[in-house]
């Protein structure tokens, strides 16, 4: 692999793994909300039994 | 992904800077977007600031966020570049890559300015107002190198046009749809994920 080469695979990984990164944060953002919900539908249903 | 494999396969190598060019397919359209994207986020603050519809606020704060993502991408592409392409990372010579470092430093403070206020109101206004200074530097530091003349830094899109052969043109046109369609998706699932957070938050003081 020439120097060239290596630099330009640098180049596309920085943002290859910038996006593999930016999905895991939302994929844990996604996973957060999912929890949050499934707590406020509990509490709510609780206020509606009580 | 069309657009790297033309721009590896299809494009012809450059004459000048050889493999090293191939670059060039993602840094310029990453930049190109990250203006964008602050353009975007500058005018949501200017409707927010003429309507006072406070979506606005979460809109013009996500392109901003998405801004910057793509702002640090371009510093990190181009320095790549630079070390290939002139042997350093970073020239403090050339206008162009200055300004754009000062718009980038300009919007990544944004949030700590956004997060130095309590929400609400006037959280709104100071970041629209902020937002909106910020785009006086995008046509700035966009021209910098066509007012100023450049040392080191290419100018590919001249008032004469592209000077670019066909082939490379139209990779570099695909690999820019491509980023540009990047940018929005990340966009609309932030914008999203951000709404999503902001209702559950209401439902939870509704609940309380």
């Amino acid at each position: 692999m020439t120097t060239s080469e290596k630099y330009v695979t640098a180049a596309y990984l920085v943002l290859l793994g910038t996006l593999l990164v930016y999905l895991l944060i939302i994929a844990l953002k996604v996973g957060r909300l999912e929890q949050e919900l499934a707590d406020l539908t509990r509490i709510a249903r609780e206020k509606q039994g009580g | 992904m069309g657009g790297i494999a033309l721009a590896f396969y299809w494009a012809p190598e450059d004459a000048d800077q050889g493999f090293s060019q191939k670059i060039f397919y993602i840094h310029v359209p990453i930049a190109l977007t990250a203006y964008a994207c602050f353009g975007v986020g500058a005018w949501k603050a200017l409707r927010l600031l003429w309507t006072r519809e406070r979506r606005y606020d979460l809109e013009s704060y996500t392109a901003i966020h998405i801004g910057v993502i793509f702002g640090l991408l371009t510093l990190v592409t181009g320095s790549i570049w630079a070390k290939v392409s002139w042997g350093h990372w970073w020239t403090w010579g050339e206008r162009q890559l200055v300004l754009f470092l000062i718009l980038f430093l300009f919007y990544s403070s944004y949030f700590m300015l956004r997060y130095s206020t309590d929400p609400g109101p006037r959280r709104e206004r100071n970041s629209a107002v902020y937002a909106l200074f910020g785009v006086v530097l995008i046509p700035v530091s966009f021209l910098a190198v066509r007012i100023a003349g450049t040392i080191l830094h290419p100018t590919i899109f001249t008032h004469e046009g592209a000077n670019l052969p066909g082939q490379m043109l139209v990779a570099f046109i695909v690999c820019l749809a491509g980023i540009l369609a990047l940018a929005a998706t990340l966009y609309r699932v932030e914008l999203a994920g951000k709404r999503i957070d902001a209702s559950l938050r209401e439902l939870r003081e509704l609940l309380a």
